[in-house]
């Protein structure tokens, strides 16, 4: 394929897919060493409320205010499972689950009764994102990627989408060792003075921001599959948490391309004429990548004590 | 309207979509109590989204037979196959690899979920595909509801609830003591198994009108809202069911009654009204009641310490103390005791006195374990015990007042 079609066509959503996907394995990486997946796949589901409700305060489809909302109804959602917890005494999988259904549930109701027809903005959309979408008009080549007047045509939402992967990279190297430590063992974390309760805080919100952040630009499913498929792949190649996030971003990496090209490209071969959802094949074949390390990971099996 | 909803007045499809609905509630509030009882409750989600890609493919066989591929039926099996087969991922990744199980679903979840769009987007482009109209079973979608759809939801929904009237006991001894069930002969992987394979039955029948995304709402809600009220697994049980039929038939009801309110998410939403509810009112676990236990309990402490103060002829500064040693007619506006407060502060005293004697002496040690600083020592120890304590310290003394 040549460059006049591939940049215009391919590089920029291909480029978005692969920040998103690594900026939600990195912080997924954590959340899975401290048994907290399942914040991410909440946070996915509570987005969707935010946004909705972001859209009714403004009354417009901008960038800001929907990231604000969505983050917003992030902290509200763990903020609520917590005093569900808390105040009922309820296990914490459980009140996960009473708090993001209901949002979840809050958010489509509120969606069908406001008037969103004018504006792209529904529950399809916000599940499976728009990666094919994101196309790059002003390039023709990859000359292109040099031109300045062709790269202020960018998609804004690639911009965005490599300032959080910055902004998450920065926050686990800022925070490594206190990270590092209170994760694998939170008692000993606090009686070195880290603030663990600040700090777990902290990584959810990054967590969300990521989240909300790759969802405006491709959809839940990529940043549920991202949080958590990467990261468990990475967990059973190696012990070191140094090795264990580089191989996250690797697989994150690879399943974000690999997939983007399958869906693009891989009916064509197949004999088909249309592309099928990207979103959906990246998720799929970080879902491969899983398997595969499940099945021939060096590190796979659980040493110790088996699970209860 | 409302009203004429809720008595089934508005005509053949709203009954058919509230009766339907009632029906999974239950089924669904029943099946969920042992899950979430299991401490796995969120299991649910990675099921309901694994059922994805099964009616995906379900679709695409049955136009590829040249059958109708909106069969409700063929669905409904396509989608339990891939949900089985998620179960099965699930079970193998816990077991086999070392990976926990909140990360564990959350791998199916996307994965299948993530492949289940992009089976969707392959029958969008098919001929026949176009509309298909798939996508109603994210969130469900009632208004093409036929009697056949509805023969088919009352049917799945008692098979459910008849085999969990067989399994209830092995489940809940699982649920609450796998290693005692497993000692007792339960093969509590099967048993395991099966708790999945209802909550994976309650989900496919649910498709059609909640869809597969909030169906985990009624799967988890009642249950957890039931549990405030009882802490008996049985009941707890019934509980949830009749909660889960509520919502759903008030639910169903109210999204008769408007174009713009779809179905699932007001049944949700009615479940979680009703877990607030119980969340704050219900007796001795809800909010309220803990509240009112703390406010009751801190009247006791503030009048028992305000009393020993003034058996010690110690003044009194904090406002509570003393509009509570007030209110209780003890003390008068001034600070002062009254007669009835000179009495009670007496009392309390010499009973701490009591108590004294009764944790130093060994003898007593039962007794004394019990010793919190407020119980009435009249509560623990007989009056004879007491007259002995008694001898030991000596006659009452006078208070300075």
């Amino acid at each position: 394929m040549s460059g006049s079609e591939f940049v215009p066509l391919s590089l920029t959503p291909m480029l978005i897919g692969l920040f998103a996907a690594v900026a939600c394995a990195l912080p997924g990486n954590y959340l899975v060493l401290r048994r907290q997946a399942l914040i991410g796949d909440a946070i996915s589901h509570v987005v969707l409320p935010g946004i909705v409700v972001a859209f009714l305060l403004t009354g417009m489809v901008a960038t800001w205010p929907m990231m604000l909302g969505a983050a917003g109804a992030a902290v509200l959602a763990v903020a609520l499972i917590e005093g569900v917890r808390r105040l009922g005494r309820i296990e914490p999988g459980a009140a996960m689950g009473v708090v993001f259904t209901s949002m979840f549930a809050a958010g489509v109701l509120l969606l069908e009764q406001s008037d969103t027809s004018s504006v792209h903005l529904d529950v399809e959309h916000a599940l499976y994102g728009n990666l094919e979408s994101l196309i790059w008009l002003d390039a023709t080549g990859w000359a292109s990627v040099i031109d300045p007047e062709a790269l202020a045509g960018l998609p804004p939402e690639l911009m965005r989408m490599a300032v959080t992967l910055v902004g998450v990279g920065l926050f686990i190297a800022l925070f490594w060792r206190a990270l590092k430590i209170s994760t694998f063992d939170e008692g000993f974390a606090r009686t070195l003075g880290i603030r663990t309760g600040v700090l777990g805080l902290g990584l959810v919100i990054v967590a969300a921001v990521a989240a909300v952040a790759a969802f405006d630009a491709v959809g839940s499913i990529i940043v549920i599959a991202m949080f958590i498929c990467p990261p468990a792949a990475a967990r059973l190649m190696t012990d070191r948490l140094e090795r264990q996030i580089g191989w996250s971003v690797v697989f994150a990496a690879l399943a974000a391309v690999l997939g983007y090209v399958l869906a693009g490209y891989g009916p064509l071969w197949l004999g088909g004429q249309d592309a099928v959802s990207a979103a959906g094949m990246i998720a799929t074949v970080a879902g491969l990548i899983l398997a595969l390390a499940a099945r021939f990971g060096p590190c796979r099996k659980r040493a110790g004590a088996p699970a209860v | 309207m409302l009203a004429e909803a809720l008595l089934l007045g508005l005509g053949y499809n709203a009954t058919l979509v509230t009766v339907g609905a009632a029906l999974l509630g239950i089924a669904a509030g029943i099946t969920g109590t042992f899950l979430f009882l299991r401490k796995r409750a969120l299991v649910s989600d990675a099921i309901s989204h694994s059922t994805l890609p099964g009616v995906g493919l379900a679709f695409i066989l049955m136009v590829a037979f040249g059958g109708e591929g909106r069969n409700l039926i063929g669905l409904m099996a396509g989608s339990a196959l891939s949900a089985w087969a998620g179960l099965l991922c699930l079970g193998w990744l816990v077991r086999n690899t070392r990976l926990a199980e909140d990360a564990a679903i959350g791998a199916v979840l996307s994965v299948f979920f993530g492949f289940g769009i992009v089976l969707l987007t392959v029958i969008q482009t098919m001929s026949s595909g176009r509309q298909a109209g798939l996508e109603s079973f994210l969130l469900g979608s009632t208004t093409g509801m036929l009697w056949n759809d509805a023969v088919v939801i009352a049917t799945g929904g008692a098979l459910v609830l008849a085999v969990v009237a067989l399994l209830h006991r092995p489940m809940t001894l699982v649920a609450f003591d796998p290693e005692y069930a497993a000692a007792r002969g339960v093969d509590t992987h099967r048993i395991d198994l099966a708790m999945m394979g209802l909550v994976m039955a309650v989900t496919v029948i649910g498709l059609k009108i909640v869809g597969l995304i909030l169906i985990v709402a009624l799967l988890i809600i009642p249950p957890v809202a039931a549990r405030f009220w009882s802490e008996r697994a049985g009941t707890v049980a019934l509980l949830a069911g009749a909660m889960g039929g509520i919502a759903g038939y008030v639910g169903a009801a109210v999204s008769a009654t408007a174009p713009k309110l779809p179905t699932g998410p007001i049944i949700v939403l009615t479940a979680f009204a009703l877990f607030a509810v119980s969340l704050f009112l219900a007796p001795s676990r809800g909010v309220l009641a803990a509240l009112l236990r703390h406010l009751w309990f801190q009247r006791r402490v503030h009048l028992r310490q305000g009393l020993l103060a003034l058996a010690q002829g110690q003044p009194i500064y904090e406002r509570l103390t003393l509009r509570l040693l007030r209110r209780a007619g003890l003390v008068r506006s001034d600070g002062v005791a009254t007669e009835a407060g000179r009495a009670r502060a007496a009392k309390a005293l010499r009973d701490e006195k009591r108590w004294e004697v009764v944790r130093r002496d060994l003898a007593h040690e039962a007794a004394a374990a019990l010793y919190d600083g407020l119980r009435d020592i009249e509560t623990v120890l007989t009056a004879d015990q007491i007259a002995e304590i008694d001898r030991q310290i000596g006659p009452p003394t006078g208070v300075t007042a």
